[in-house]
């Protein structure tokens, strides 16, 4: 009896266990044991729109780093800096970064363009700025100029 | 009148607090380590069979049913705006962050927690209590404490079976029954789904409400009237107070983990 007992407590723990694993593995996608390391790259943007931390950085739709921090920098322009994983590290300077949105009303994220390489680009690396930026378009906006567009020209 | 009243609601307060510092003593007394020879892990294993396994079943039934629901209705809702591949976000969100933590914590405040208060109850109205003391064993450490270590670990991880098994009748009924496609369940939850913000905080719930529903038991239990009567009454304040502690400390912890 108390051997049976025990073999039911071993189980239920074992069950518990399982379930944390499922729920961090499975569900949250932690990535345990994969490649974390990251460098950071930067960029200025007139305007964001709806861009979050943690909003995905994709190259030609496949996600490459995230959104890590969103400030407003001396000269009141949005800064945000990116984590990029270190496999995807060859970059050239001349890439250009845009705030694109996923479907008409879906998430915002940042779409990285490779740039060109010629003997004066350089590899991108941590802690670099992207100069070559495009900013988030504002329904709104977009709105307001095909209201208005005609008149004001 | 006025005067019985006010000495009515003074005694009533003034009870309320006594049975909070005998609660506090109680725990004190159960946690702080025994002086001599009682073994715990072998009374744990006993009380983690009789509280965590036993509720196994009753977890898993209705969290897969939950899930199920959770599922269904958040389908017909989502489908109005075209958004049925949100449907895995919708449902680990709230399984891993309310009803996870809170619905299992109810459900062991029901099936674990009352029958702890009558076992506890009955023992002390057959004087079994007594008799340890007179064989010079703290029934502190030989009763309250197994049981409360017993609660503390169970209900956390029948906290996470509970989300696990709902998030697979969630997908039963999303994917295999409705017709959501089955990688856009899952890539829709893990992106959302964060392993600090959501996993973690509702685990620290679950422990939160592990500890205070299996206090509230032993304490009911090892604080009730010794007569049948007495017994009743401490079963049932230890179902209504475990919920209600539960439903408002849940509140409470939303607000500081998740308000901001």
């Amino acid at each position: 009896m108390s051997k049976k007992i025990e073999l039911m407590v071993g189980f239920f723990l074992l069950a518990g266990i399982a379930a944390i694993l499922m729920l961090g593995l499975k569900v949250a996608n932690s990535q345990l044991g994969g490649n974390t390391d990251t460098y950071q790259l930067i960029a200025k943007f007139s305007n964001i729109g709806g861009l979050k931390v943690r909003s995905s950085v994709k190259v030609g739709g496949v996600v490459v780093g995230r959104v890590v921090s969103i400030s407003l920098d001396d000269d009141f322009s949005p800064k945000v800096v990116m984590n990029i994983n270190s496999d995807f590290n060859k970059f050239p300077d001349s890439s250009s970064v845009a705030i694109l949105t996923s479907g008409l009303l879906g998430e915002q994220f940042i779409g990285l363009t490779p740039g060109f390489v010629d003997e004066e680009t350089e590899i991108l690396a941590n802690g670099d700025l992207l100069e070559d930026t495009r900013s988030a378009m504002v329904l709104e906006d977009l709105i307001g100029q095909f209201l208005y567009g005609n008149s004001e020209d | 009148m006025a005067i019985s009243s006010i000495q009515q609601m003074g005694r009533n307060s003034l009870s309320v607090i006594a049975g909070l510092g005998r609660a506090a003593f109680m725990l004190v007394g159960a946690l702080k380590p025994s002086g001599r020879g009682v073994k715990l892990l072998p009374l744990l294993i006993k009380q983690l069979y009789v509280v965590g396994v036993q509720s196994l079943i009753i977890i898993v039934v209705s969290g897969l049913f939950i899930g199920m629901v959770l599922s269904l209705q958040g389908y017909t809702i989502l489908v109005g705006y075209g958004a049925e591949q949100s449907l895995g976000q919708m449902v680990s969100l709230s399984l891993l962050r309310e009803l996870g933590p809170v619905v299992s914590a109810l459900l062991f405040a029901g099936r674990a927690g009352s029958a702890l208060t009558a076992e506890i109850g009955l023992m002390k109205a057959t004087e079994q209590l007594s008799s340890l003391e007179m064989m010079a064993i703290d029934p502190l450490h030989q009763i309250v404490a197994p049981r409360f270590w017993a609660g503390v670990i169970s209900l956390p991880l029948l906290a996470a079976i509970f989300s696990a098994v709902g998030i697979i009748g969630g997908h039963l009924v999303g994917v295999d029954w409705l017709g959501v496609d089955s990688g856009a369940f899952w890539s829709v939850m893990q992106s959302s789904v964060e392993w600090q913000e959501d996993i973690v905080n509702g685990a620290i719930k679950s422990i939160i409400f592990a500890i205070v529903v299996t206090w509230i038991a032993l304490h009911k239990g090892y604080d009730a009237v010794p007569t049948s009567e007495g017994i009743s009454k401490a079963t049932t304040s230890t179902v209504v107070q475990s919920s209600l502690a539960i439903l408002g400390l849940d509140f409470v912890l939303t607000v500081v983990m998740f308000g901001s």
